[in-house]
């Protein structure tokens, strides 16, 4: 009649249903947080979970209940000094003492708002949302790099195809003389005895004779003894162990280009960093090491941290082509295109001194795109300039430069479309 | 089979007296989980507790949030308050800041509990004790259990319950779904019925009636909104004439089922399945003194029997003592701790004190209690336990030695006063007026607000007028407001409610238009 069961392996993760119908409840919230999070994080980490604060009262499900007023009665325990008739004063704007629920604690009305943690994959799974990834490069993204399996020792066990032999012919050796030396040692003194023994015989001599029997018996029991350790046991068996490890094994460098000029507002640069995260995340799947280098320019350029990058203001004209040269003098100097896979990607109004959209193209054709992997190019501004004509030039002759505009997060990635797809192999 | 239930005139003898003590090793086993069960049941059944078979399930610390956060059951449909229930859960015990309950059990046949696997093996004891001899008992017993719940078919219910929801969200989208449920819970309170006994299905009749509840529920509202206003020109004096629904009814979500004009069938089905699921859970809202009281007597004095007998060893007795001191202390008022009476507490207090009663009456025990003082407790304590619901247990059994050991006081709380006044303290004076207010307190009626289905508008707007019958005065919360957003959107035309004082007059309205 009595059962015990054990349930612990069977329906975990029940309420992941409810998580998730509260998550989508709560989607604007979420992504308005995921944005902050994402313009106040550096780009190294953006994969990160993250802390979400929903106001208490956006969550509360109202029912019909009494308000203040009117006439109560409410019992309480611990009395200390009162007796009948004793007035108390009537604490300021709240309901006195326990509400007279019975348990008011864990629905008292603080105003705190209702916390919970994002986990890192529901985090980029909402910032992919805005950005309008499609669904295979989101598993790209997400998923971890492929594995290959290195050596690493020997086990004890494994399969037959990663059977050592040398190691378990030498573990089965040392084991053979380890059980069989000692035996070995005193069948060779009891030989010795019996050769000696049977050379001393006088024929007749039934006691001698018998001690000869018994000797043989016992030096024969030992042979037998020696010759059941067995050649080879399981316990020899040594095997190849292999781990795995990650496949990524390159270096990469991304050069991140912005314009820092007047025309530059914060929503600008919040759309181009989001666009800087594509590439890195996109590159972080693909290469172990990733160097990222700063550059933002106005009428000069000038390579710096990414505190400085995203949030120096910085104002007045443009000359893109500074930050060209700049980047081409680093490459020199500090990446060797033939050791790093280099990556740039800029962003820009569009906005540029006009004899200088020329250089630009010019540069760019002949110094940069020889030495990169992949150039990005995304203008964050509607209306096409000189810099944009000149740039489409390049998209024809150049399979490895891409451009697009984009005035909001979901047409950033189309940018990267080619990108993804050549290295995604078998993408949509 | 046992022919029971006859409570025991007292307990029975032990048989045989162990050789040696239980094994009390800190770690559990199902070997041993096994043992302290073979013997808590051995030695429960000496004091004739009548239970539901028992089943013990071994669950994980994630697994008792899963089902802290359903209501406690192991199934039940999908909504996104039980995801925020179990997002907070989650966030305050891996902070530290609360221990999840040491058990969950479910009122059904055979009775269901969950031990955690973290649990010692002297709190795994403390647990079966607890709840497949207490709770398990109580919910076999109590009249309210008996007449309101039925424990064979709620989980086949919940299953179903969860299928059904799950292919409306397939067929008519899940936020459609969604806010729909939303509103069914904001009435779910009032989604019961207090005074009529619902009829016992099983899940074959449930769901074999279905069909024909669909067509036969859609063909009675049609009936209803058929009378097309015959005669114009008597519109002004026939609603006031005649009001429909004749009598006021109470349960708002089993009058919006049957009558709202415009909700389509599986919308009907899915107001049945929370009023149902709320009906369920109806009777534990008005025993959680009882309920707990109960459970907590009973470890006590089976865990207490065992260590007499010679089961137990020290070191199990001193750790389920630990927790049980924890369980049931009563902070006073003014303390850090103080939210109210912890049922555990109370409840525990009061079994202990109609034994106390019984065994050894006072001279005041005999005044008050002259039926039970001196009798056998056992039969007493199972007569408490089967025939009351909180309020009447606390109007019937709270003793003046209880008030004076809890040093209960009652304070009034009137609107038109400037001050609380102490009305009744723990003195020969105010004995009977404590009791009558703490019992009070306990009413669920006085607890929520009594509101009623007053009257619906057949002839012109269609429109449904709730109505708040105050008690003492008290008025609605504000809330209120945002409720009748959700009735409005069930009913599907406009919603008025008018809450009256206790002259009848209509002191405040709530009304929200028809949703668009």
């Amino acid at each position: 009649m009595q059962q015990i069961i054990d349930r612990r392996l069977a329906g975990k993760n029940k309420s992941i249903g409810n998580r998730e119908r509260f998550l989508r409840r709560h989607k604007e919230q979420i992504r308005e947080a995921v944005k902050r999070a994402i313009d106040g994080r550096g780009i190294r980490d953006v994969e990160r979970g993250e802390d979400i604060h929903i106001p208490k009262k956006d969550l509360t499900e109202p029912v019909f209940g009494h308000g203040q007023g009117g006439v109560r009665e409410v019992v309480h325990p611990g009395n200390q000094e009162y007796v009948r008739g004793d007035k108390i004063e009537r604490p300021k704007g709240g309901s006195g003492g326990g509400s007279g629920k019975g348990q008011a604690s864990d629905q008292g009305e603080s105003e705190d708002d209702f916390v919970f943690a994002l986990s890192k994959e529901e985090f980029m799974q909402v910032f992919f949302d805005d950005l309008a990834l499609p669904n295979l490069v989101r598993t790209q993204l997400a998923e971890m790099p492929e594995w290959k399996s290195h050596r690493a020792g020997y086990s004890n066990d494994g399969t037959p195809n990663n059977l050592h032999v040398v190691r378990s012919m030498r573990g089965a050796l040392g084991r053979r003389i380890a059980l069989g030396n000692a035996p070995r040692r005193e069948l060779h003194e009891m030989e010795a005895r019996l050769a000696e023994m049977q050379a001393a015989l006088q024929p007749g001599d039934a006691v001698a004779e018998a001690a000869i029997k018994e000797l043989a018996e016992e030096v024969r029991l030992l042979r037998a003894r020696i010759e059941r350790i067995p050649f080879l046991d399981p316990i020899d068996l040594r095997f190849r162990n292999r781990v795995k490890v990650p496949v990524p094994t390159s270096k990469a460098v991304m050069f991140c280009l912005m314009d820092v000029s007047g025309s530059m507002d914060e929503a600008r640069k919040e759309l181009s960093k989001r666009f800087f995260i594509l590439l890195y995340l996109f590159l972080t799947r693909h290469y172990e090491k990733i160097e990222l280098v700063f550059i933002r320019h106005h009428t000069q350029a000038q390579e710096v941290d990414e505190e400085n990058f995203f949030h120096a203001r910085e104002t007045g004209g443009t000359v893109v082509s500074s930050a060209l040269v700049l980047m081409e003098e680093i490459i020199k100097s500090r990446y060797n295109p033939s050791e790093w896979n280099i990556y740039g990607a800029q962003a820009s109004d569009g906005d540029n001194w006009h004899h200088d959209s020329g250089r630009c193209r010019v540069w760019l054709s002949e110094k940069i795109l020889p030495l990169v992997r992949y150039f990005a190019y995304v203008q964050v501004a509607e209306e096409e300039q000189n810099l944009w004509d000149e740039y489409m030039h390049l998209t024809a002759a150049h399979k490895n430069f891409a451009m697009r505009k984009a005035v909001e997060a979901s047409q950033i990635y189309p940018v990267f479309r080619d990108l993804f797809k050549k290295e995604g192999a078998k993408a949509a | 089979m046992k022919t029971k239930p006859l409570a025991l005139e007292h307990p029975l003898p032990l048989a045989v007296r162990p050789a040696e003590h239980l094994p009390a090793t800190s770690d559990w086993s199902f070997e041993l989980i096994e043992t302290y069960h073979r013997t808590i049941r051995a030695t429960a059944e000496r004091f004739g507790l009548d239970t539901y078979p028992n089943q013990l399930e071994i669950i994980t610390a994630e697994q008792m949030m899963d089902a802290y956060s359903s209501s406690g059951m192991p199934v039940n449909y999908r909504h996104w308050s039980y995801g925020k229930e179990f997002i907070s859960t989650e966030k305050n015990y891996k902070r530290g800041h609360m221990g999840l309950a040491y058990e969950i059990v479910i009122n059904s046949n055979p009775c269901i509990s969950y031990l955690m696997e973290e649990n010692t093996l002297a709190m795994q004891a403390l647990v079966i004790a607890h709840a497949a001899y207490g709770h398990n008992s109580f919910f076999k017993g109590n009249y309210l259990f008996r007449m309101w719940t039925d424990a064979a078919s709620i989980i086949d219910y919940l299953v179903y319950a969860k299928n059904y929801v799950a292919a409306c969200e397939d067929k008519h989208g899940l936020e459609t779904v969604e806010a729909f449920l939303d509103s069914c819970h904001a009435l779910s309170n009032h989604g019961v019925d207090r005074y009529r006994r619902p009829s016992r299905k099983s899940l074959a009749q449930e769901l074999s009636e279905r069909i024909d509840r669909e067509e036969h529920a859609q063909r009675q509202v049609n009936d209803l909104w058929r009378t097309l206003p015959r005669a114009l020109h008597k519109e002004g004096a026939a609603p006031e004439a005649k009001r429909f629904p004749d009598e006021p009814q109470e349960n708002l979500l089993y009058f919006i089922e049957k009558n709202a004009p415009l909700l389509e069938p599986w919308q009907r089905e899915i107001v049945r399945i929370v009023r149902k699921v709320a009906q369920y859970f109806y009777p534990q809202r008005q025993t959680q003194v009882m309920n707990e009281g109960w459970a907590t007597f009973w470890h006590h004095k089976l865990l207490n029997t065992m260590y007499d007998d010679g089961f137990l060893t020290d070191g199990v007795m001193i750790e389920w003592l630990t927790s049980h001191t924890n369980v049931v202390y009563q902070p006073p008022v003014g303390h850090r701790g103080y939210s109210g009476f912890n049922p555990y507490a109370l409840g525990f207090a009061m079994y202990t004190d109609i034994q106390r009663i019984c065994e050894a009456p006072t001279e005041e025990d005999r005044a008050w209690f002259p039926d039970i003082a001196g009798k056998p407790w056992l039969p007493v304590l199972d007569h408490a336990m089967r025939n009351f619901k909180d309020e009447s247990f606390i109007g019937q059994y709270l003793s003046p030695k209880l008030m004076r050991d809890f040093r209960l006081f009652a304070i009034s709380d009137d609107e038109k006063q400037a001050d609380y006044e102490v009305s009744a303290i723990h003195d020969d004076a105010g004995y009977k007026r404590v009791r009558e207010a703490l019992s009070r307190q306990y009413d669920l009626g006085s607890r929520e607000p009594n509101i009623q289905v007053w009257n619906v508008n057949l002839r012109g707007d269609r429109s449904l007028t709730l109505r708040h019958f105050q008690h003492n005065d008290r008025p609605l919360h504000d809330s209120g407001q945002e409720v009748m957003k959700h009735v409005a959107r069930l009913w599907g035309f406009g919603v008025h409610l008018e809450s009256s004082n206790a002259k009848g007059d209509v002191t405040k309205r709530f009304s929200v238009p028809a949703p668009s």
